[in-house]
């Protein structure tokens, strides 16, 4: 419990809600966890196959994709930002990574990098918009969606590259190793690595402390010396390079490189990202939240699914539950001093 | 004025228009070593101007900045602040989500000795904890038991209490106040005020700028007016009265 401004008051006894929205305050993934376990725990008893250990790591298959954009869409709302692009970035990419390494025939690995590096140029480009032109993030990413899926169709022709026709490299993230029943892919073991890292570099480095500072209140932040551009620049170049990564492993998982998937990606990882307690006001959240906001979605999806719940009526689902965590967000936010 | 020492911080003749508007008109400054120089004017007396350009936020159109004898030119805040001088903005320039350590060394970060700190870019929060600790018990900020705090959930008080530890921890010639007591309860004004003794007695030269005559006369060692862009007089505090320096300061008095 923190000791607040009331040093030298004397201190009424909190209500239960007043320390709630306290502990919620200082720990922003205590609400999502909560959500998450409860959910499991629910549709385990609903259906006893939910908690089985294949249909588990169903789920974590089904959300990987989706939470490694989340994963570059928190950085981006961490500093008050918001990337409508991150699903057009990643289809692009992977179409521009598969096709690398089948028509143009050049050598997986570099096939690969050069996807990767596309996809860092294209979140260059917002951050570019962003920081020198200095439009609204929410404007330029809502341009660079339509460019993206645009080029996208032009340079893909409008056809699929089928996974056969790729070298192995493209799609070994949805090999997976299996742990009895349970079956861990590449694609989920990047993910969960990359998470780990921006876990550490957010709370560990002054990068990071620099990315909250800048989403917190951006005067405030140049005032103290922060180069606010660069630390904005840097976020949304790196979100571009998570996302092709996020495209790579969706190569994997569908065993090929569609141009005409991922349309609902943009908006699937800024709900992930809601639902795991970042606010979208900027300054406050992190990537553990956002991990656990993409398993929620999954879990509910999965779950509904299994519960014999029809799949409009999940989209519902959804759609209620981040209303609740905005609201909840907003609740929370209104803490006194 | 009697020069005993060499002024910390100088100004000579500073100008600056914006168009045919001039925001200072030949303005000088003289802040001596270890003492509270306020500086105060009516609204539109240039004061702010002044100060901005003494702590690089503006760059003035002509006239000399000198800091220990050597004529300086900063183009930027971080060029003063590189140079020694940390400025308290009104506006605070604190992080409300971040706790009080990480704002105290917010934009000087410090890592970990070797490899950790090098290689992995590792931030040496322990240290910067304690050393956070360390300067605000040094000024008497003792109710603030948990540094590890954000500063959201701080009081006004105790928000000007970071920044102004902030500047007083790493400002190693002067420390400006941008009305450092404005947004505050009696109460925490006086701490605030008190803060700045301390500082002053650390050796640390302070330019206060302030609207609050009483905070004014209570805390400073000399006082500068300035009006219609210039310095017209400067007073000690002991031989003038309140009613004298507004008068001055209107221009209903002639400077003594």
């Amino acid at each position: 419990m923190s000791a607040t401004a009331a040093d030298f008051e004397v201190r009424r006894p909190d209500s239960f809600g007043l320390r709630l929205q306290h502990r919620l305050h200082g720990n922003p993934v205590l609400g999502p966890l909560a959500v998450l376990m409860v959910a499991i725990v629910a549709f385990s008893i609903v259906n006893s196959r939910f908690f089985s250990a294949a249909n588990l790591s169903l789920v974590l298959l089904q959300v990987t994709v989706i939470a490694t954009l989340a994963l570059g869409q928190t950085l981006i709302i961490l500093t008050a930002g918001i990337d409508l692009s991150a699903g057009a970035i990643a289809v692009f990419s992977s179409i521009l990574m598969a096709l690398f390494a089948t028509d143009a025939g050049v050598p997986a690995p570099l096939a690969l990098l050069l996807g990767f590096a596309c996809g860092t140029a294209m979140g260059a480009i917002n951050g570019i918009l962003v920081t020198r032109i200095k439009l609204p993030p929410f404007i330029v990413t809502l341009g660079t969606l339509t460019i993206f899926f645009s080029l996208n169709s032009v340079v893909s022709n409008s056809e699929t590259v089928r996974g056969a026709d790729m070298p192995g490299l493209m799609t070994w993230t949805g090999d997976a190793i299996p742990i009895g029943d349970f079956r861990l892919s590449y694609g989920s073991i990047i993910m969960l690595l990359l998470f780990g890292f921006f876990a550490y570099a957010l709370t560990w480095t002054a990068w990071g402390k620099h990315v909250y500072a800048t989403g917190d209140d951006v005067e405030a932040a140049r005032l103290a010396g922060i180069r606010t551009g660069r630390v904005l620049f840097s976020v949304y170049t790196t979100a571009g390079l998570l996302y092709a990564v996020a495209g790579w492993i969706l190569i994997g998982r569908l065993a090929s490189a569609s141009p005409n998937v991922g349309t609902e990606y943009n908006l699937d990882s800024i709900t992930a990202v809601v639902l795991g307690g970042t606010s979208l006001f900027g300054g406050r959240g992190g990537v553990i939240g956002t991990l656990i906001g993409a398993l929620i979605v999954g879990v509910f999806r999965n779950g509904l699914q299994l519960a014999g719940v029809e799949v409009v009526w999940q989209g519902f689902a959804i759609g209620l539950l981040v209303l609740i965590a905005v609201s909840l967000d907003q609740w929370i936010r209104k803490v006194k001093s | 004025m009697t020069e005993t020492a060499v002024p910390v911080l100088q100004a000579k003749s500073l100008t600056k228009r914006y168009g045919r508007v001039v925001a200072i008109d030949g303005s000088d400054l003289d802040l001596l070593p270890g003492e509270i120089l306020a500086v105060i004017g009516d609204n539109g007396a240039g004061k702010s101007s002044l100060i901005k350009a003494l702590s690089g936020a503006l760059v003035p159109d002509s006239g000399e900045i000198l800091l220990d004898g050597q004529p300086v030119r900063f183009r930027n805040p971080m060029e003063a602040r590189a140079a020694g001088i940390e400025t308290v903005y009104q506006t605070l320039a604190v992080a409300p989500g971040l706790d009080i350590a990480d704002n105290l060394f917010l934009g000087r970060e410090q890592r970990r000795a070797g490899p950790l700190g090098s290689v992995l870019r590792m931030l040496d929060r322990k240290g910067m904890r304690s050393e956070a600790a360390r300067h605000m018990s040094e000024l008497g900020v003792g109710t603030l038991q948990n540094i590890g705090q954000a500063v959201e959930s701080l009081s006004g008080g105790q928000r000007q209490a970071v920044a102004v530890a902030r500047s007083a921890a790493f400002g190693s010639k002067v420390v400006i106040l941008d009305e450092p007591t404005a947004a505050l309860g009696v109460k925490e004004g006086n701490r605030v005020l008190q803060l700045i003794r301390d500082v002053r007695d650390r050796g640390l030269p302070v330019i206060l700028i302030s609207h609050n005559m009483p905070h004014v006369f209570e805390v400073a060692d000399r006082i500068h007016i300035q009006r219609l862009g210039r310095r017209i007089a400067v007073i000690d505090p002991g031989e003038h009265s309140m009613s004298d320096a507004v008068a001055i300061m209107t221009g209903a008095a002639p400077p003594p």
